[in-house]
């Protein structure tokens, strides 16, 4: 039988378009690992909305082939080595974006609606670089004067992974504060979820834990991973492991560095 | 006080007197210098019976407004709610344009740095922008950025209500003037000259005949920052607060533990 890691990861595909959070969002390290291991390619990741250690690591074992993204850096441990080396090397097409711009795409999915207006970006090159995007004059503006805003088309992900610490037998999933993670589930169809560990009960019949709860109806599939965020941490359970992130980003530097650090890494989240 | 005020100490309060009179102030994530100088400030406004001044540090748990996810941040700045914030940038230009992706053409470019973060949204919400780079060397502040991520003015019939206030560097501090546009030398950090500065800038400045110090912090200033700033930093940063010294005590006698 398939282990439950094994069976998240099966539900992503080559080609597809996925979201994943921001790293002290609760990233499913865990999960990344078996998606890896799984051997797709060509994805498209959208980092919600920026990206860490997993973006980096996936774009390292060539799995991505786009990424939609406001950054991706290791944080204290420095700049991420396999995307700095990648995007030089045009190994990955480069989206380019803002962090609100990011999240207005994601709200528009969640509405159902075409594109949603921001503020900001105009004579920016991020803007000049995203043909994706337009700007239009607004038109309600009070006076007969121009007055131009830019359109984020909706992101329509195929799939979103996320790591938190704690669901029910119903599938419902407690997120706290970090309403990102809902966002990023009202965005599409299959959202998959690792946690640390089941909650005896309904999340949703209590207030006080209903409030900060995906319900089931946005949940496709949940597998427990215990440390699952780890080398990184998870809010409100565990801190980074700080000294591990910096033996990745350290490894990282080389594609020899980097391929015999996923060896043994990849062998111990299978383990 | 028996120990001389650090270079870092110079950019706490350096910090500290550019929030002056702001109510929120928001600090992005691996920023402890700007965390620092934002917590100076709210301890001063307290202790000068100034208006409360509110801060939403990224990654903070304790010092941190915010329950509705990352979104929340842009949100609250484009509700007008948030009076100051700090830029970065691995490229720092004359006309204040900020760049955080990279050197070289785009994309492929030489350098890839992370990305533009919320720059190419804030910079245009947020009133009081401080551009803080403590490398103050000619390849951080160049004449022109090779990629803008953010705009230091924007062209007439622009919908802008923020922008660059100040330029804080390990060299000293610059005002802003928009109109121009371009930067002003106002204050040398200690140890620093005017042609160490034009040395290490591509971009043209104006200045006084005179350029004077930057005011050190005040005894009283300084036993804020190596006492409750730095307690109150450990949270968010460990190391860097472990590198602001511990304030004298009061005595040479420990306080009995409760």
């Amino acid at each position: 039988m398939q282990d439950p890691l094994g069976r998240l990861a099966a539900q992503i595909g080559s080609g597809m378009k996925l979201a994943v959070p921001v790293d002290y969002g609760g990233v499913p390290m865990a999960l990344t690992r078996a998606i890896i291991a799984a051997g797709i390619d060509d994805l498209h990741l959208v980092c919600v909305p920026t990206g860490g250690m997993q973006v980096d690591m996936m774009i390292g074992a060539g799995l991505v082939k786009t990424i939609e993204t406001s950054a991706v850096s290791l944080g204290e441990a420095g700049g991420a080595p396999q995307f700095n080396a990648a995007v030089r090397a045009g190994r990955v097409a480069m989206m380019d974006a803002t962090c609100p711009a990011i999240h207005a795409g994601l709200l528009a999915a969640q509405k159902g609606v075409p594109f949603v207006p921001i503020r900001g970006l105009i004579e920016t090159d991020v803007l000049a670089n995203r043909l994706d995007w337009c700007v239009i004059n607004n038109p309600m503006a009070d006076d007969t004067g121009d007055d131009p805003i830019v359109l984020i088309p909706a992101i329509h992900p195929d799939a979103a992974i996320f790591h938190a610490p704690m669901a029910d037998r119903f599938g419902n999933v407690w997120i706290g504060r970090r309403r990102e993670l809902a966002a990023m589930a009202y965005s599409t169809k299959t959202t998959l979820v690792t946690v640390e560990r089941m909650f005896d009960g309904d999340l949703m019949a209590d207030e006080m834990t209903a409030a900060g709860t995906l319900p089931a109806l946005y949940v496709t599939d949940v597998a427990v991973a215990a440390r699952g965020a780890w080398p990184l941490g998870l809010w409100g359970e565990y801190d980074g492991d700080v000294a591990e992130q910096h033996r990745y980003a350290q490894a990282a530097r080389t594609p020899e560095g980097f391929a015999a650090y996923m060896a043994s890494d990849v062998r111990a989240g299978a383990a | 006080m028996s120990t001389p005020t650090t270079a870092h100490e110079i950019l706490i309060v350096s910090i500290a007197r550019l929030l002056r009179g702001t109510r929120h102030v928001a600090v992005g994530a691996a920023s402890p210098i700007p965390a620092a100088g934002a917590m100076l400030a709210r301890a001063l406004a307290e202790t000068q019976d100034e208006p409360k001044l509110r801060l939403s540090i990224l990654g903070s748990v304790a010092h941190n407004f915010f329950t509705n996810g990352s979104a929340e941040l842009f949100d609250c700045a484009a509700q007008g709610r948030i009076d100051a914030f700090f830029l970065g940038g691995g490229q720092i230009d004359g006309s204040g344009n900020v760049n955080l992706v990279g050197v070289g053409d785009y994309p492929e470019g030489t350098v890839r740095w992370p990305g533009s973060f919320g720059s190419a949204f804030l910079y245009f919400q947020i009133p009081r922008v401080i551009l803080f780079r403590e490398e103050h060397t000619p390849r951080v502040m160049v004449e022109k950025v090779d990629f803008i991520s953010a705009p230091g003015v924007s062209s007439e019939g622009i919908w802008r209500k923020g922008g660059p206030h100040a330029l804080l560097t390990g060299k000293g501090l610059f005002g802003f003037d928009a109109t121009r546009p371009g930067f002003h030398l106002q204050t040398l950090h200690p140890g620093h000259t005017l042609e160490d500065v034009t040395a290490a800038t591509g971009f043209r400045f104006s200045h006084a005949h005179a350029t004077p110090e930057t005011p050190p912090p005040d005894a009283a200033t300084l036993a804020l920052i190596r006492g409750r700033i730095r307690d109150e930093l450990h949270e968010s940063y460990p190391d860097f607060a472990a590198t602001l010294r511990t304030a004298p005590l009061p005595s040479p006698l420990k306080e009995p533990s409760s």
